[in-house]
Formats: structure tokens, sequence, C-alpha cells
């Protein structure tokens, strides 16, 4: 029996969202159609829609629906730059520790656009620098097009103050990558008072293939997919009906679950540290414990190898994740473990725990009849001193 | 019993891919690695020549997944810059033509993948050679695959015995039509993937070319034996012993015999020419001497054959360890054999050893 504790990566889908799936599937209809096939299809969506919302505390005409969170926020970084950059806004506030989907199209956008980037650092436990933030913000604010800082971390788990950065951002667009945090913890768009939201279905239990970029209302940026315009004229393409649908399942289940799932998960994760700990004394988590997802942990095994370690425990049924970047299938040290401090033969020595609340004790315990003997193992093949 | 775990090195060719087939069929647990080899995989990884490009990895990764087993990728990219292409340049710097698909087995497939697979717990390394092993009573010795077009006992002879005794090759007792027919069948669709002859990390395969970018093209002399200056070169390591076309001499030769390349002589950087039987070979020095058995007792004259090419004749001779080379004495001279190369030493079909060529008289 394989124990999976890669629930950041992806999680199963739930019955509701998978039945939610199938019997939209059954049904014809694009829901762009004036007919009434495709009346009853677009009824469905906008409830949907209107579910997804109250889920995050925004107005339904808010959400705009995308394939991924990928493009989501694609969508809003570069939407919201080449609004701002008509007005000579070309600066682009960031951390340094952002997902690639953040980093890399303002990194495109440096390239290509000739936008300018201020990478706000971490601290060793992955919060953010409120100083190099008040003094960007006080340096350049007639040129800074927009502010992105992930709402947690998908690496650590760590969850920064998106509400203080709003505040001190006043009239500067702020978006924010929710992936890891909707559906995990308390999440309002309106009370964040963000600009910009990415938040994707397959991480709580709806299927692959749909997410939404939450945008304020009014605000009219550049799409990237250029076409039929349905949704909100900002992205192009047929409406994917059974997976919003889905979507929308899921988002309401978590919602519901979120205060009794959330605790449980919190103590599953408590119970993995304490037990890795106990196996591998000099193991330590990285990134902030008091602010952080419930499911994600982040566990550094000096002079081990996570490469390593990733092989071992998959020959013993157990799947986590590196938590590094991967480049042409090749382990890079991980940037976000990078910005926090950690050296590189550190970073290559940490593996990421993510739990759901379908994990178990007995699963931890079995992780903790092996974890010495995989680190031991790991560490004799790393050569690392 | 517990099952024997071994890891397979997959190229994202055909071989290691039914090697590897063959293993999880013969009852081992089998985790599948590829071995990325540069840091840059733009730089190396271009390209469909050569056997590390991106879509070779992922070949072996699809490969791996219709076999059923676990695909990793093992960045080892440092160990292969160091263990063979500086090496190869380092070679060609000082005159000497290298191999370096020795090397890479010598140092990246039986010394840094097979270590780290020890160390991780496994028993052994799986890849597609041709060639076989056996257990003797002094452990395991390596031989001869059973098609002989196919063999590459020649580029193993670099293992010592430890090595050997990790190593694996299922295809051994195989003829490469038969692994296509067989890849084929499992469902692999590698099976008419064509075989990689290039040298890896030379994707243009213009290996000339890749030397005189990393090594500069500094001109210098072309020489007779008795130091006559012929021509000139561009580069004196893009020269090969025993190479005739490409001289561009100006001063013809009297006899109207045609000239080849005798000797590259980087200190003075020049290049020495002469007649074809001036490249005549009888006598073959190499160093330092790899033991794939039991180690010959010194300056004991032995029978055997010698190989100094991959794929090339098998050469009957007389040989010897004098304590600090591999000597050859051949029945009949080679021609053109350049310093740098392996000398591998045979009896019948088992490999006795190997040696860098150091020195040919």
């Amino acid at each position: 029996m394989s124990i999976y504790f890669d629930h950041a990566a992806t999680t199963p889908i739930s019955d509701l969202a998978l039945s939610a799936l199938t019997d939209a599937a059954k049904k014809l209809g694009n829901a762009s159609s004036l007919h009434s096939a495709g009346r009853s299809v677009r009824k469905e969506l906008e409830a949907a829609r209107e579910q997804i919302a109250a889920t995050i505390d925004c107005a339904p005409s808010e959400v705009i629906f995308t394939g991924t969170g990928t493009e989501a926020n694609n969508l809003a970084i570069k939407g919201l730059y080449w609004k701002a950059a008509k007005s000579g806004k070309k600066i682009v506030v960031t951390s340094t520790f952002e997902h690639h989907a953040v980093m890399d199209p303002i990194l495109w956008l440096a390239e290509h656009e000739g936008a300018q980037i201020i990478q706000l650092d971490v601290d060793r436990n992955g919060v953010l620098n409120f100083d190099t933030l008040n003094k960007a913000i006080a340096e350049n604010r007639e040129k800074i097009a927009f502010i992105s800082i992930m709402h947690s971390n998908n690496e650590v788990g760590t969850v920064q103050d998106i509400a203080q950065v709003v505040r001190l951002a006043g009239d500067i667009p702020v978006h924010s990558d929710c992936v890891q945090s909707f559906g995990k913890m308390e999440l309002s768009f309106n009370e964040l008072g963000l600009t910009a939201a990415t938040i994707s279905a397959h991480k709580i239990g709806g299927p692959l293939g749909v997410a939404a970029l939450i945008l304020k209302k009014g605000l009219d940026i550049e799409p990237i997919l250029h076409g039929g315009g349905q949704e909100r004229d900002l992205r192009s393409g047929t409406f994917n009906a059974p997976s919003i649908l889905a979507f929308a399942a899921a988002a309401k289940e978590s919602r519901s679950k979120l205060g009794e799932r959330s605790t449980a998960v919190r103590k599953l994760k408590q119970q993995l540290i304490q037990v890795v700990k106990e196996k591998v004394a000099d193991a330590w988590v990285n990134g902030n414990q008091t602010n952080t997802l419930p499911g994600i942990v982040s566990i550094t095994f000096p002079r081990s190898d996570s490469e390593g370690l990733l092989l071992l425990l998959d020959s013993e049924g157990i799947a986590c994740s590196t938590g590094s970047a991967c480049s042409a299938g090749v382990q890079r040290p991980s940037h976000v473990l990078l910005a926090m401090g950690l050296s590189e033969d550190e970073t290559t020595s940490t593996l990421r725990f993510s739990l759901s609340y379908s994990n178990t004790i007995a699963e931890i315990e079995k992780l903790g009849a092996v974890i010495a003997s995989v680190v031991e193992r790991s560490r004799a093949a790393s050569g690392k001193k | 019993m517990k099952k024997l775990k071994v890891i397979a090195a997959m190229s994202g060719g055909v071989d290691s891919a039914v090697a590897a087939a063959r293993a999880v069929d013969a009852g081992y647990e089998v985790v599948g690695v590829h071995l990325a080899l540069s840091s840059n995989p733009k730089k190396y990884r271009s390209g469909a020549r050569g056997c590390c490009t991106i879509e070779d990895s992922h070949d072996a990764r699809r490969a791996a997944d219709v076999i059923g087993i676990p695909f990793y990728i093992w960045d080892m990219a440092e160990e292969f810059h160091k263990g063979v292409v500086e090496n190869f340049l380092s070679e060609y710097q000082s005159g000497r033509t290298p191999n370096p698909c020795l090397r890479c087995n010598e140092k990246i497939k039986f010394e840094a993948v097979l270590d780290r697979a020890k160390a991780l717990g496994f028993d052994g390394v799986v890849t597609g050679h041709y060639a076989i092993t056996k257990d003797s009573p002094n452990g395991k010795t390596l031989h001869r695959a059973a098609d002989i077009d196919k063999d590459q006992s020649y580029v193993l002879a670099v293992l010592r015995t430890d090595q050997i005794a990790g190593a694996i090759f299922p295809l051994g007792d195989t003829v490469k039509t038969d692994t296509r027919k067989e890849a084929k069948e499992r469902g692999l669709f590698v099976a008419n993937k064509p075989d990689s002859h290039d040298i890896c990390f030379v994707p243009s395969g213009d290996n000339a070319g890749w030397l005189r970018e990393r090594l500069g093209s500094e001109t210098g002399d072309i020489v007779d034996q008795s130091g006559k200056k012929l021509g000139e070169h561009k580069g004196a390591y893009t020269y090969t012993i025993g190479q005739r076309r490409g001289l561009a001499l100006t001063v013809p030769d009297p006899t109207g015999e045609p000239r080849y390349v005798l000797k590259i002589e980087p200190k003075s950087n020049t290049v020495v020419v002469g007649s074809h039987d001036a490249l005549a070979v009888s006598t073959i020095s190499a160093t330092p001497p790899t033991w794939c058995g039991p180690i010959p007792e010194v300056n004991k004259n032995l029978r055997g054959f010698a190989q100094v090419r991959a794929h090339g004749e098998a050469l009957a001779c007389d040989y010897k360890f004098d304590g600090t080379n591999l000597i050859a004495y051949l029945d009949e001279p080679v021609f053109g054999l350049a310093t740098g190369q392996a000398l591998v030493i045979y009896d019948n079909d088992r490999v006795v050893g190997s040696g860098t060529i150091c020195e040919t008289i």
C-alpha cells in the first residue's frame, strides 16, 4: 500500500467533484450558445462561479476561469504589467522565493518588455522583509507597475502577511499566488484588498486543468489568449463547464470542512515532525512554524541527498518531493531555500512532505520506521561532508 | 530470499531499455537511472546525436514507464566533465588519441554510478553493453559478447574485478537484431532508434573543430622523420596517427609514395609524417594496467590476443606484465596505432586486462 505525502503537488479528486465532473461531461451544450442547451450549461456554470466566489469572498464577476494556475499567474502578471507600462510604470516588486509560475513570467517581462525587477528578501524563516518592501515603495511609488507576493509558499508552507503588503502598497496593484492557501486556510479576497489572486482546483480535490484568476471588478488588463472573449474579454476559449462545476464542488466542500480538516492535518504534521526528529536527531524544519499552512513541511536532513532520499522512500512505497526546481530532469538547488539562506548542500538535502486529511498516523509511523535507514544510506551516497 | 536490487543505467537507446526489461524478468528489483552528463543541457544535449540529448532522457523515461520501473535522472555532469571531458582534452594536448567511452565506463558508469548505487543499498548496475561476465573461482570474469560485431568488451576492459563484480550485462548472449526485435515485442518504441556512434559531448560530430575551439589552433610545422619541413598544420592535436588525408603538404615525396602521420609532438607543436612502412608497430607498451581477473605473474611470457581499437581485430601476440607496463609482442605488425588508445589483452574470449598505450615500436 503506497503512502502519499505529496498533496501540495496534487491531491486526489474528491467524490463530489468527480460526480460533478462526470455528470456535467455527459451534458450537451456550449455555455456561450444562446439556445436552450447552451443556456442550461450556462446556468450551472454561473452558479459554479458564484460558489467559488463565495468560498474566497469576492464578487462572481471577479472570477476568471483559466486552464491552470500558471496561466492565471501569467495573465495577472503580464496583464497588469502591460496596463501599467502604458503610463510608464515598469517596476515589478516581488519576492525572492516565488513559485516559478510567478517568477518566470516576471523574468520574461524583464527580458522582453523592459520591466525592472525589485526582489524582496525573505528571512531564514521564509518571512518577507517589510523594511525592504517599505523602502522599495517609498523610493519608487510612481514607477511600480504592481507587486506580486505569494500568499503561502509551496515548498516550506510559510504564510505571508498579505494584508500588510496591501496596506503598504496603497493604490499600487497587488497580486498574490494563493494556490497553496486556497481551501486550506481562511482566505478573503475582499478583506485582503488584493487586486488579483490565483487559485487552482487540483490542489483542493478538484480536477486538473482548471484554475481561476480573481481580478478586481472593473479592471481591464491585456489578455494573453485572444479569441471569443468568453471570460470578461480577458480570457478566451470555450468554457470548460464540467471542470468548472467540479472545481466549484471541491471548493465548496473544502470550505465547509476547512476547520476540521486543517486541525486534523496540522496535528498530523506535528506528529510527522516529531517522528522524524526522533529518528534523525539533526534533521530540522524550514520556515516559520507559527504562521504556516497546515499540511506542508520542509525538512532538511543534513549531509544527505534529496534525490537519494526520494528514490529510497519511493522504493519503500512513500511518495514525497524534493521541493527543488527541476531543470531537464536534473535537480537544482531550490531557489526558495537558497533565498531563506540555506547553503546549496542543505537545499539538496531537503524534502517536502505535504499532507492531507486523508493521511493517517499509521502512515507517519511507517515513515518513522524507515527514515533513519533511508537517511543513513543517502548520506553514504551523497559524498557530502 | 530477498530480491537483489539493481540500478539500470538507461541512455534512452534500445540496448539499455531491453537490458533493464530483462533484469526485471530475471527477478531483480530494478530502478532505472538516466545520467545527465552536462550541467548545461543546451551545450552537449542539443541535437539527436550521441547519447545524452534531452530527447534521450525522455526516451529513457518512457521506456522505464513501459517496463514498469521507477526512473530517476542522476546529475553526473561534474564527474563526467572531470573524468571524461577534461581527460579527453588533456590527452589530445599531450599528443595522444583518447577513447572517451572507456573513460566513461571506468569513471562514470562503473565508478560514480556503481558507488552511489551501492551506498544507497543496491547490489549492482545493469547496462546494455554487449559483453558477458562469468563466475569463476577467482570471482567474476569479463568475456566477449556472443555477437562479435557488437562486442563491447574492449570498452569495458578498464573495469577492475570489483567493478566487474557489480556489473550486469543482460545482452551478452544476444545479437543486436534480436535485441531490436525483442524491444518491439515488449512495446518499447525505441526499437528502431539508430545506434549512437559519435562522441556524445561533440554533438556536431566534428571532433577536430571541437578540439580547435577549445585548444586553439596554433599552426606549426609538418616535418619528415629527419626534421625537414614539408608543410604547415592547423593545430597538432587535430591529427591522428595513420592519417593520410588533409595534410596539404607543399613538398612532394621524392618517391611519390603517400605519407602518413607518424607522430604528434605537442611540445614542439610539430606533426611528423612518413611512409606507410614507418607506421608498422610490433611492440606495444601500455600503462597503467587494469586487470579484469587474476594478475599475471611478472615477466612471464604468455600467449593471447591483443586488440587496439574498438571493434578492431584480435591480433595474435605474446604478452607480459613487467611489473609496471603491460607489453604485447604482435605476431604480425599493425599500422597506424595511436598512443592514448587502449591495449586490451584477451585469453581467447576472456579479457585479461588493459592499459593505455604509451609507447609503440
